[in-house]
């Protein structure tokens, strides 16, 4: 194969979904006449997602193996005033295995959710959204510019909202996605004024211009502050990937994002969307590597997320939450990680986690399915028995989660762990313990999940709600209320067998090529002299099996252990103790329950002040000024002016010849007296 | 003074006194016959000015027909004149007042540009021997203002049919018909065949009524 | 003293005020008003005839022949008007005459 990729390859790539969601979502649904059923639907979308992964991993295997590279502008759009806007492609390391990962993850999902939707009467509208959501966020890894970026960015977040209320009869999904939506709109506000300063000062929105002028950015300041530019700049962009990586505190719309189907909270919200933000640093690394203020700002708020979102996650009792808060602590993980300027093991965590967490999301579907959608762990219990292929998948993710040697998981998450241990950034020390802590919070609330639902007394007649209330659709199952549980269909638990495989090897394989090889040379930038860490890193790596034996006597490891251990006891053997802990400790469970009452700030404040502006722009600004002054205002001066010129016309005739004989007389008198 | 200023201060005098009877008289008619008088002096006035032609045309037309005019229209309309002097002397302090205030601008205008002792240049005209003021009107009036002549007289024929056009009443009493409607008319609106059998039985009257008056019956 | 041009001029303007007198006292009789009309024009021919005269220029006395043809038009469609009006409404009150009232 030659050294350059085929453009028309690539445009196939994210051409092939959008063409399947199209004519899935017109023809597929009333907007188009409901012409094709749901076997065509399914099948014209997955062979679109399908051509993808092929040609994506067909381009994994040039650019890694014979090193091929992209970085082409295939149409110009717009120039406006010297600025090119452009739609193009920038396909490197990076970029490849961000395309593997995205189109592999919605090859899994979209064939679940064959099982999965199956009773539901929205199949086609929701084969075509997920096609669309692979077609965005493949145009967002693929770009070669920021606008391109910021498109794929904002079309990721826009399918992310239409799929979040996909059940838009429900009350909770609608809040849900508008809460997603605005969210990202605060986090997309910070986002664009970083591309507007790099625009700015540099007058392009092409990556390699940008990077090219970046030692001549480094040395410029803010006019009227004496901060430095790219600091400002990289923060700025930061926010935006705050948002959509839901970093604290614009986290808020993650948990409630779960109101959407299983299956896109496991293609959006835990392998694709949630990690556009990683990729989009990583991508500007050479940026962010000349500003140590920035990073620094990544590292803490990635270390906060990692923490706290982990304390949070082992109240719920939601199985769809606790997975939801174990994705929000491993992206504070991978941020954490670019803090540190450790980008490739950022990435290399985001390509595992994709993995595990979509498997860990899709088992928890599966659940779901088979407890007759009832969705709380408490109600279930010993389902090993009665969904084998679930239940090993699902060990298989939560060992790979909480990083057990030789799991992909492992290596990643362990990575992480010695980056910050080797940065000397300002909060690397608090990154650091975050991380270390944050590992046994996540060991202990993944196998509370894990034991409550496989192990244990089976509880699910003692639910106590009824079970066709948590969704907006109806249950054909024709099951009663007490039937048992059953193992899901085969379309539901391939995907989950496809997905435990890389689960387990992919960091085995990986890690030397991606971490301490050649694989990100050219995507990733590093300054080694002045962030040491993937250098340190490297010098004491010295393969996957080595490290796996060393894992198993370093302190993660042990933490871990430790984790599973107290989960097992708490849940297994002396089940009453969590509610004692929880009775003593009274306080700060009710801070968790509430989510450090960040829902109740950003209703109860932000929210209720925005409405009041609203209203009181819409009673002041709208019905008083624009409506009441100066529209009805100026009918009502026009119509009292009218009202005292309306004397003048009296209809006698003698009011008439009066006005024109005074008009004669003051005529006279001006040609008589003024112009001589 | 000589006879010309004499004369001109007589007609003068009567002229104005006329015209404030015609404005101030309570009968219209009065007034009206005041207009005439007043005519009458103004076309003294023009024949001291040597206007000839314009003193005689003044009496024949405006007297003769504009005023004969008014005091038809006058005589034929029932006035009600009592209601019309409500308030008549109540505004006569402000209508002096502008009036007065008229006149006398329009004296300053006219006396400050116009002044003009000297002796009238037409005079001199109008003294040569075979001198004519109909002669000289006329030339004027066939040469140069030829045009305008023929605009006044269409002036004069559209005056006429716009005063015949908006008081033509017909006659109530006429039976003259529209001939164009007489021609236009179709049968169907003047005759309606209704179809009828020649003969009809009559029907059998009833015992009691058989000795009644006889049935009309169906005759061809 | 001897009559010049000023004489007839004062006379025009006495007569032409004493119009807008009648204008102003018999606002109510529409055919005084008409007449107190007559009345303007009669002063503004005097002034044309007076000006004729002085300047020796036919040109004046030709314009009062106009003068008094569209008078004479005038006042046959005005009292047309009048005649029309009392036919209707049976006054010639002008303060009756206020269907144009705006």
């Amino acid at each position: 194969m030659s050294s350059t990729l085929s453009a028309s390859a690539l445009l196939a790539v994210p051409l092939a979904p959008l063409v399947g969601s199209v004519i899935a979502g017109i023809f597929g649904t009333k907007f188009g006449g409901n012409l094709l059923g749901r076997r065509a639907c399914h099948s014209i979308t997955i062979l679109g997602v399908a051509i993808a992964f092929v040609i994506s991993a067909m381009t994994l295997y040039s650019v890694a193996v014979d090193g091929a590279r992209f970085n082409a502008t295939l149409y110009e759009w717009m120039v406006v005033g010297g600025l090119k806007m452009e739609v193009g492609f920038l396909v490197d390391g990076l970029t490849a295995m961000m395309m593997c990962v995205v189109t592999f993850v919605s090859l899994m999902v979209h064939i679940y959710t064959i099982g999965y939707m199956e009773e539901d009467e929205g199949y086609n509208r929701f084969f075509a959204y997920i096609s669309l959501f692979t077609f965005s966020m493949l145009m967002l890894v693929m770009s070669n510019n920021m606008l391109q970026l910021f498109f794929g960015w904002e079309a990721v977040g826009l399918v992310s909202y239409l799929l979040i209320g996909f059940w838009y009869t429900k009350p909770t999904a609608i809040f849900a996605n508008m809460k997603a939506f605005l969210v990202n709109r605060v986090g997309d506000f910070g986002f664009i004024l970083g591309i507007g300063l790099l625009v700015a000062y540099t007058g392009s929105l092409n990556y390699g211009e940008v990077f090219a002028k970046k030692t001549e950015l480094a040395g410029l300041t803010l006019p009227g502050t004496d901060w430095m530019l790219l600091t400002v700049a990289c923060i700025c962009l930061f926010i935006g990937a705050m948002g959509k990586s839901a970093q604290f505190p614009l986290h808020v719309w993650l948990p409630d994002s779960m109101e959407g189907p299983t299956p896109i909270s496991a293609l959006i919200h835990a392998a694709t969307l949630v990690t556009a933000g990683i990729f989009m640093v990583s991508r500007m690394s050479p940026l962010y590597e000349l500003s140590d203020t920035a990073l620094s700002f990544v590292l803490v708020i990635g270390a906060i997320t990692a923490l706290f979102m982990g304390f949070l996650g082992m109240i719920q009792n939601d199985i769809k939450r606790v997975v939801a808060y174990s994705t929000l602590s491993q992206l504070g993980y991978m941020t954490v990680a670019l803090g540190a300027s450790a980008y490739s093991v950022a990435v290399f965590h985001l390509m595992t986690h994709a993995f595990f967490k979509a498997l860990l999301f899709l088992g928890a579907g599966s659940v779901i399915i088979g407890m007759h959608h009832n969705q709380d762990i408490r109600w279930m219990g010993g389902l090993r028995k009665y969904m084998p292929i679930t239940w090993i998948t699902s060990l298989v993710g939560s060992l790979a989660l909480i990083g057990t040697p030789l799991f992909s998981g492992f290596y990643s998450k362990d990575s992480i762990i010695e980056a910050v241990h080797e940065s000397h950034l300002w909060g690397s020390g608090f990154a650091y313990f975050a991380v270390i802590a944050g590992v046994f919070i996540t060991a202990f609330y993944s196998f509370r999940m894990y034991f409550l639902v496989f192990h244990g007394k089976e509880r699910y007649d003692q639910n106590p709600d009824a079970h066709h209330d948590a969704h907006g659709h109806d249950d054909h199952h024709g099951h009663g209320h007490d039937a048992k549980p059953h193992e899901s269909p085969w379309v539901v638990t391939l995907p989950l067998v496809l997905l435990a495989i890389p689960s387990v090897i992919i960091g085995y394989i990986a890690i030397d090529a991606m971490l301490y090889g050649e694989f990100f040379k050219d995507s990733i930038l590093i300054d080694a002299a002045r962030h040491g860490a993937m250098h340190e890193m490297e010098e004491a790596f010295h393969g996957p099996m080595a490290m796996a034996l060393h894992g198993l006597t370093a302190l993660p490891f042990w933490l871990a252990l430790a984790g599973v251990v107290v989960a097992w006891y708490f849940y297994l053997v002396n089940p009453s103790i969590p509610a004692a802990i929880a009775r003593v400790f009274r306080p700060i469970y009710v801070l968790f329950e509430n989510k450090y009452y960040m829902d109740w700030f950003n209703e109860n404040v932000l929210a209720r002040a925005a409405r009041a502006l609203g209203v009181g722009l819409w009673k002041g600004g709208d019905q008083g000024l624009i409506d009441g002054a100066i529209v009805n205002g100026s009918w009502k001066v026009v119509g009292r002016l009218a009202g005292v010129v309306r004397w003048f016309q009296s209809g006698y005739i003698y009011h008439y010849a009066f006005a024109m004989l005074l008009g004669v007389f003051v005529l006279m008198s001006y040609f008589v007296w003024f112009k001589r | 003074m000589d006879v010309t200023t004499g004369l001109f201060y007589l007609f003068s005098a009567v002229l104005l006194f006329a015209a404030f009877r015609v404005i101030t008289a309570r009968n219209p008619v009065y007034s009206a016959l005041y207009l005439v008088l007043t005519f009458f002096q103004a076309s003294a006035i023009w024949l001291l000015l040597r206007a000839e032609f314009l003193a005689i045309t003044l009496v024949l037309v405006y007297v003769g027909a504009v005023m004969v005019l008014f005091l038809f229209v006058v005589m034929m309309l029932d006035i009600d004149v009592e209601g019309l002097r409500q308030g008549f002397w109540k505004h006569f302090p402000l209508a002096a007042g502008v009036g007065a205030l008229i006149a006398l601008e329009m004296a300053a205008v006219l006396m400050g540009g116009f002044r003009m002792d000297g002796a009238p240049r037409g005079a001199a005209l109008a003294a040569a021997p075979g001198a004519s003021n109909t002669l000289e009107l006329g030339k004027l009036l066939y040469t140069e203002y030829l045009f305008p002549l023929q605009v006044a007289a269409v002036i004069l024929l559209v005056g006429m049919i716009a005063a015949i056009a908006l008081t033509l009443r017909q006659r109530k009493d006429s039976k003259a018909i529209d001939a164009g409607d007489a021609v236009r008319v179709k049968a169907r609106d003047r005759v309606r065949i209704v179809q009828m059998p020649a003969t009809r039985a009559a029907e059998p009257a009833p015992a009691e009524a058989a000795a009644d008056a006889p049935q009309p019956g169906a005759k061809a | 003293m001897t009559l010049s041009l000023g004489h007839f001029l004062t006379l025009g303007a006495i007569l032409f005020a004493l119009s807008v007198i009648g204008i102003f006292l018999n606002r109510k009789n529409l055919i005084i008003l008409l007449m107190a009309i007559e009345l303007m024009l009669l002063a503004v021919n005097i002034n044309f005839v007076a000006f004729s005269y002085y300047l020796g220029d036919m040109h004046g006395q030709v314009f009062v022949f106009f003068i008094l043809t569209v008078a004479a038009a005038e006042s046959a469609i005005g009292l047309a008007l009048l005649v029309l009006l009392f036919r209707n409404k049976a006054t010639i009150n002008v303060d009756e005459l206020n269907a144009l009232k705006g």
